[in-house]
């Protein structure tokens, strides 16, 4: 696919140490992490990174992490964490974690749930379940702005809304709790209205969020005539 | 690398130590049981369920919903361990296992190809599915298995990541060679002992 950046299909299994470049507060409890890695290399859009805590008694932690960033974006990757509060790794990232520190990652991982330059493309996120979608779109914009690619993204409220200052066109935004002030677009969760006119033509589907969002967003695709292949899903576990 | 240190991270979650020596490196405990599947959840009617043994046998076998539930049917209890790092340690299961269900099948090869309802697939040395270690399970915790949870019926594999362990199972392919499944086309590694930490095709 022209302009879609090539990517081999090769292992990466080493840790690094990463640095950590910048750190954006998106919503009240989520925030992005700008991280340079010394032997960075370009992902697919949707692929992601395992993160290793470790404490001086040699304690660990390991999570995983979606990519937030187009594989353009070289030398790095940007991370977006939700931070739960009862988590392990999660609340170090977003009450710790400052510009200049340093953290141990591995990947590239996994490629089933990656775009590659597939379209039309339907992209349904639920909350948090946005961060691969919008890199996957975030690819998009800047590899092949020709590409079809829909972004109908749900959350609760006017605070949870992650990359507000980057929905454009192509995005589809609804609240399904409380809409701001003066909000003229949907409100509601997401619905067959909704979900087929956005669908349209499309030739494959990425559905990410928590499992019952999932599970909601599918049928409504399977009733627009998607097959069940073209469908992509992609639920949160607990990632602490 | 094993001298670097997280700045300011001392490790909240930590397991009790009761519990420690059985989880493997890089998981930690989940006391709920997270749903994590790459597609749409297949419908499967008990009806029309069957689990079949075929490829490289002696003789194929092909059991209805009601032939399975009359063999030997066993408590499974056991830790599980997910590739995303969630392991759920003391849980039970209820199914057949996989040395009564290979009873007269005379596999001709050392392999499997774990396949289900829905296309997903998985391999398995048979190795790795007898000697008390693999089971096909209906149940989790005395009730039914949920649908989201594979339900009717899953493979369990509870000594490799639990990706192996196959949702909506609808048979085995005996082949006489090891070839991926789904998530070992895509990064995840042949094998997947939690012990030895084999999460990815490098590890």
């Amino acid at each position: 696919m022209v302009g879609l950046t090539p990517v081999e299909q090769r292992a990466p299994g080493q840790w690094q140490i990463a640095t950590v470049s910048g750190v954006k507060q998106e919503t009240p409890r989520v925030k992005s992490f700008r991280i340079e890695l010394p032997m960075w290399m370009p992902h697919l859009p949707g692929q992601h990174y395992d993160v290793r805590l470790t404490a001086p008694d040699g304690y660990r932690a390991q999570r995983s992490y979606s990519v937030a960033s187009s594989p353009l974006d070289e030398g790095g990757v940007e991370l977006t964490i939700d931070r739960l509060d009862d988590g392990e790794v999660s609340p170090y990232f977003h009450d710790v974690m400052v510009e200049g520190d340093r953290v141990e990652m591995r990947g590239p991982f996994a490629s089933y749930f990656v775009w590659r330059g597939e379209a039309p493309a339907l992209l349904v996120g639920g909350g948090s379940g946005v961060v691969p979608l919008m890199a996957m779109l975030r690819h998009r914009r800047r590899a092949t702005p020709e590409l079809a690619m829909r972004l109908v993204y749900s959350v609760r409220s006017a605070d949870d809304v992650i990359y507000a200052d980057e929905l454009g066109d192509d995005t589809l935004l609804t609240f399904t709790r409380e809409m701001p002030e003066g909000w003229a677009g949907h409100t509601g969760r997401i619905d067959a209205s909704l979900i087929a006119e956005m669908a349209a033509d499309a030739d494959i589907a990425f559905v990410c969020g928590s499992n019952a969002f999932v599970e909601t967003a599918v049928g409504l695709l399977l009733e627009t005539g998607i097959r069940p292949s073209r469908i992509r899903t992609e639920r949160f576990g607990p990632s602490g | 690398m094993s001298g670097f240190v997280s700045r300011g991270f001392t490790g909240r979650r930590r397991t009790p130590e009761e519990l420690a020596d059985r989880l493997p490196p890089g998981q930690y405990s989940e006391p709920g049981f997270p749903v994590l599947t790459a597609g749409p959840t297949p419908f499967v009617d008990t009806d029309r369920w069957a689990f079949g043994i075929n490829g490289m046998v002696g003789e194929e076998r092909r059991l209805s919903w009601r032939e399975f539930h009359e063999l030997p049917f066993e408590t499974v209890p056991c830790d599980i361990h997910c590739v995303t790092k969630w392991s759920k340690l003391g849980t039970k299961f209820g199914g057949v296992s996989v040395d009564v269900l290979l009873e007269g099948v005379d596999p001709q090869g050392a392999f499997a190809m774990a396949y289900s309802y829905g296309g997903y697939t998985t391999n398995l040395p048979l190795a790795d599915l007898t000697g008390s270690k693999a089971w096909v399970v209906t149940e989790h915790e005395g009730e039914p298995l949920p649908q989201t949870h594979g339900g009717p019926a899953r493979l369990l594999v509870p000594h490799l990541y639990f990706w192996k362990s196959a949702k909506w199972v609808a048979g085995l392919r005996v082949l006489d060679h090891d070839e991926p499944g789904f998530w070992e086309q895509n990064g995840y590694h042949k094998r997947g002992d939690p012990w030895r930490e084999e999460r990815y095709w490098s590890d």
